[in-house]
């Protein structure tokens, strides 16, 4: 069985697998990080969103041979790790969450979205979310959340200046 | 960081778990009458006792949830209803998941029923506890009980302020006889119950560390993926597994059985060491199905068109006023319509899965993401033939369900596939499985006659025709007579409203195979989606505003009390700009009322959908925020139900099998949306589901004032909306 090395939240991870196993399924069950979710396989739910250099991927359509060693990926259990990003923080704050499933995936794609544009606008909201689906109905309060880390961050830039 | 902080902590304590400490422990038995079982008492417990509380002599208090979380929050609304009467603070607390034991009593997240059913009995048991506690503070002190008070956790004197924790006093307070009618608190005494909480769950949610179904992991276990009948029901004709078992990871295959409530269908499973390993060998499987004429039977359109031949009959009357068909015969202005729903998946992100053990001594663990840890121990030992003692329920978080994770098919097989190997199996479908398999929300048939005179709707007949639950699935629903859950949730017992010639409710049993189940609101949905757009052609009809319309035939003051304030949050009589139009609905469901307005905008060949608004009466409440939260899930999942496609079976097979060919809606579809909750002392009602049956209609009503085209049929097209 071939053999790769992943960075996956500034880990070096040696994993044994097949080839095409997708990125997803060794996050989960052979590195251990159950925080990324499986919903749909065909990248049409963004479930299992997660970062690979910075840019917020499915990786249900990562295959591990085609991720290489000095990638690095960041998953829900990098975000935040001494201190809940302010993205959880609105999350929390709006009481985002109902089941709660979908969540990893959100916050990750809204991470990465206001790293890319800090004061979003409602179009570029539904640009980077329109790929993580909520069955339980969550979206306006990640709209609000949204907003609302955008705005813990600018404060905390002002704070630093 | 909020992740180290105690409520992260604590909520590591929300897990199955014996009851082994010392302490008080006050149940209820089948009647919810108290009892003491703490100590000897304990062991000598009736079948059916629902112990809930647990004081350790060290102080922690510990409350039992009954009632699973599928997202909805029952996991700290519910154990809030003891706290309140008990007087300790939620901060405080352990809370733990009830395994399903008989002595929890009914355990399932269902019907939208976790605060109702539960809101006296649980209550009760807080409040029982609290004056066992006093009494034997009062002991101790030699006062009076009205001399001692309660308050987070301690019973206090009085007169000199003094106090012994709960903990101190739960030896005495055991060995007190159980007050029967202990004294509730008034709506105004309240310290948690309908003040607006956190979840302290969601801070789990939002790191990663919550434990759904997916993510259970038992030593030693096995993966499933499990190749289901593309026909639901084909019995299996023949196996090859020549490409299968060259997988690496692939262990065997295995011929599987799927057990419905009332059918078993074949099924073949193959078992990996891993996941994806398996769900290559379930691709690499070559099976040959029998179709046993379910390419034809298997058709919803063939369903369909028997209701709308049905809809030309009488169909069995379940109750009438006055002579419904001869006034509507001789009224000069009258509509007759039909209104049709469709079936519909639940698809929860997280799909069904479920892990089990079966061990040599023919015990089972699961762990399971379900609905009703109650029932599926019972379920599951009739299903392996042991008894309920050697089933033991782990109850995992669900990561969505909707009605679709207390269907057991999914924690069956898993059982089913571990009964052979005797090692953990771990069951996961995929989102073909979910979509393809069903069970679905039935899809209905309303036929809707009705006359107004003098500008106000005066007859009224609902004839709903098509499967019903009752019937395809339980087997409870003989041929002569109505479908009682659907005709009590038609009848104008239900919608208050007031038709003063005439009323009829009636129904048709349009049997199919395809199967069907409970889907958020149940048939509220189908149900509402006829009545309230009829309701709106009337008024029209009457030329009348709908709300007025709607006024004049509504003397139940919570409904008035509902439409008006609606009316007031979107300045209902002020004119919209010219390409604009509201609609509204009114639909009472789980014993909630609510009022839905859509306001929408033309847009090309079709609308836009610009804001929902809902004002919910759902009685007294555990928690805003749920309310409201529930309420907007509620809008999305409607809009999503009449925009988004149904399922569609095509030669017998589902033409649908992931998101991208059964889309739900996205962020970047979703109106903007309000709720508003009514405040009253009202007894609770349910809050899960009762959102969801006005949003369909509110949204037809809507498209027809926008744009003068009337839509009768779900799901709409709004971007090509065509008369």
């Amino acid at each position: 069985m071939p053999k790769y090395i992943l960075t996956i939240n500034k880990k070096q991870h040696r994993i044994e697998a097949d080839s095409d196993v997708p990125l997803v399924w060794v996050l989960r069950d052979y590195v251990g990080l159950k925080g990324t979710k499986f919903g749909c396989g065909i990248a049409s739910c963004g479930a299992c969103t997660i970062h690979l250099n910075g840019n917020p991927v499915r990786s249900c359509q990562l295959k591990i041979s085609t991720v290489p060693a000095t990638a690095q990926i960041t998953t829900i259990e990098g975000i935040g790790e001494q201190v809940l990003h302010n993205v959880q923080q609105a999350w929390l704050e709006l009481q985002v969450p109902q089941c709660g499933y979908c969540q990893s995936g959100q916050i990750m794609s809204a991470v990465a979205l206001l790293r890319k544009k800090p004061n979003p606008i409602d179009k570029d909201i539904d640009t980077a979310m329109a790929g993580n689906l909520c069955r339980c109905g969550t979206y306006e309060r990640i709209r609000q959340a949204i907003y609302r880390a955008a705005k813990m961050e600018a404060e905390v830039v002002t704070r630093d200046k | 960081m909020l992740a180290e902080s105690p409520k992260t902590n604590r909520r590591d304590f929300i897990k199955t778990s014996g009851l082994a400490t010392l302490g008080l422990l006050i149940g209820l038995d089948a009647k919810a009458n108290l009892l003491n079982l703490s100590s000897d008492n304990a062991a000598a417990l009736p079948v059916e006792i629902n112990p809930f509380i647990l004081i350790g002599a060290d102080n922690t208090i510990t409350i039992i949830n009954p009632r699973p979380c599928m997202g909805q929050g029952t996991i700290q609304s519910v154990p809030a209803m003891i706290a309140e009467e008990l007087e300790v603070d939620m901060e405080n607390v352990t809370i733990i998941q009830s395994d399903g034991k008989s002595k929890y009593g009914a355990q399932t997240s269902g019907n939208s029923s976790s605060i109702r059913r539960l809101w006296l009995p649980l209550r009760k048991a807080g409040a029982a506890t609290k004056e066992m506690l006093i009494e034997a503070a009062s002991g101790k002190w030699s006062i009076a009980p009205t001399q001692c008070y309660a308050e987070n956790a301690k019973v206090f004197r009085k007169d000199n302020g003094q106090s012994f924790t709960y903990g101190e006093l739960v030896e005495a307070a055991s060995k007190l006889s159980v007050p029967q009618e202990p004294v509730l608190k008034q709506k105004n005494e309240f310290k948690i119950l309908g003040k607006p909480a956190k979840r302290f769950d969601l801070d789990d949610r939002v790191t990663g560390k919550a434990v759904y179904g997916l993510d259970i992991d038992v030593p030693g276990m096995v993966y499933a993926a499990i190749l289901h009948s593309p026909m639901i029901f084909g019995k299996l004709v023949s196996i090859d597994d020549s490409e299968v078992i060259k997988i690496p990871g692939v262990i065997k295959t295995i011929p599987c059985e799927r057990t419905m409530i009332y059918t078993t269908t074949d099924s073949v499973a193959v078992i990996a060491s891993n996941w994806w390993a398996a769900s290559k060998g379930r691709s690499a499987l070559k099976v040959a199905w029998d179709k046993n004429g379910l390419d034809t039977t298997l058709d919803n359109k063939e369903y369909m068109s028997r209701c709308y031949t049905a809809a030309k009959k009488d169909g069995i009357r379940f109750e009438e006023f006055n002579d419904f068909q001869s006034k509507f015969e001789t009224s000069q202005s009258k509509l007759d319509l039909t209104y049709e729903t469709p079936f519909l998946s639940h698809v929860p992100i997280e799909p069904e899965t479920a892990t089990a053990h079966v061990k040599e001594d023919g015990s089972v663990e699961i762990w399971a993401p379900l609905q009703g840890p109650g029932e599926t121990l019972e379920e599951i030992a009739r299903y392996l033939n042991i008894s309920t003692e050697k089933v033991k329920i782990h109850v995992a978080l669900m990561g969505g369900s909707f009605g679709r994770k207390a269907y057991m098919d999914f924690i069956k097989e898993a059982c089913f596939l571990s009964n052979k190997l005797k090692i953990p199996v771990k069951v996961i479908w995929t989102r073909d499985d979910d979509i393809r398999q069903g069970p679905y929300r039935p899809a209905l048939l309303s036929h809707m006659q009705g006359f107004v005179e003098d500008g106000k709707i005066k007859g009224f007949h609902h004839h709903m025709i098509g499967e019903s639950i009752l019937g395809q699935v339980f087997k409870g629903l003989a041929d002569d007579k109505a479908d009682p859950w659907i005709g009590e949730e038609s009848s104008p017992n239900n919608n208050k409203y007031i038709f003063t010639e005439a009323h009829k409710v009636s129904w048709t049993n349009v049997k199919t195979v395809i199967p069907i189940m409970w889907w958020r609101s149940v048939n509220a949905s189908n149900i509402g989606w006829g009545q309230e757009c009829f309701i709106d052609e009337l008024a029209h009809l009457a030329g009348k505003d709908p709300l007025q319309a709607r006024l004049d035939i509504l003397e139940d003051e919570r409904f008035r009390k509902v439409l008006a304030t609606l009316a007031e949050k979107t300045n209902y009589h002020q004119k919209l700009p010219q390409g604009s139009g509201r609609g509204i609905a009114i639909t009472r469901a789980f014993g909630t009322i609510v009022a839905c307005c859509i306001t929408a905008t033309k847009s090309g060949n079709g609308v836009k959908l610009d804001s929902v608004v809902s004002v919910i009466d759902c009685g007294i409440y555990v928690n805003a925020d749920t309310v409201k939260a529930q309420t907007e899930g509620n809008i999305i999942m409607g809009i999503t139900a009449a925009i988004k496609p149904g399922i569609v079976f095509n030669k017998g097979v589902c033409a649908q099998n992931n998101y991208n060919n059964y889309p739900i809606l996205r962020i970047n579809e979703t109106p903007k949306i309000e709720v508003y909750i009514i405040e009253n002392a009202e007894a609770p009602g349910g809050v899960g589901e009762a959102g969801l049956p006005p949003v369909a209609p509110a949204l037809g009503n809507a498209i027809f004032a926008t744009t003068g085209i009337r839509k009768r049929n779900l799901p709409i097209d709004i971007t090509n909306l065509t008369a």
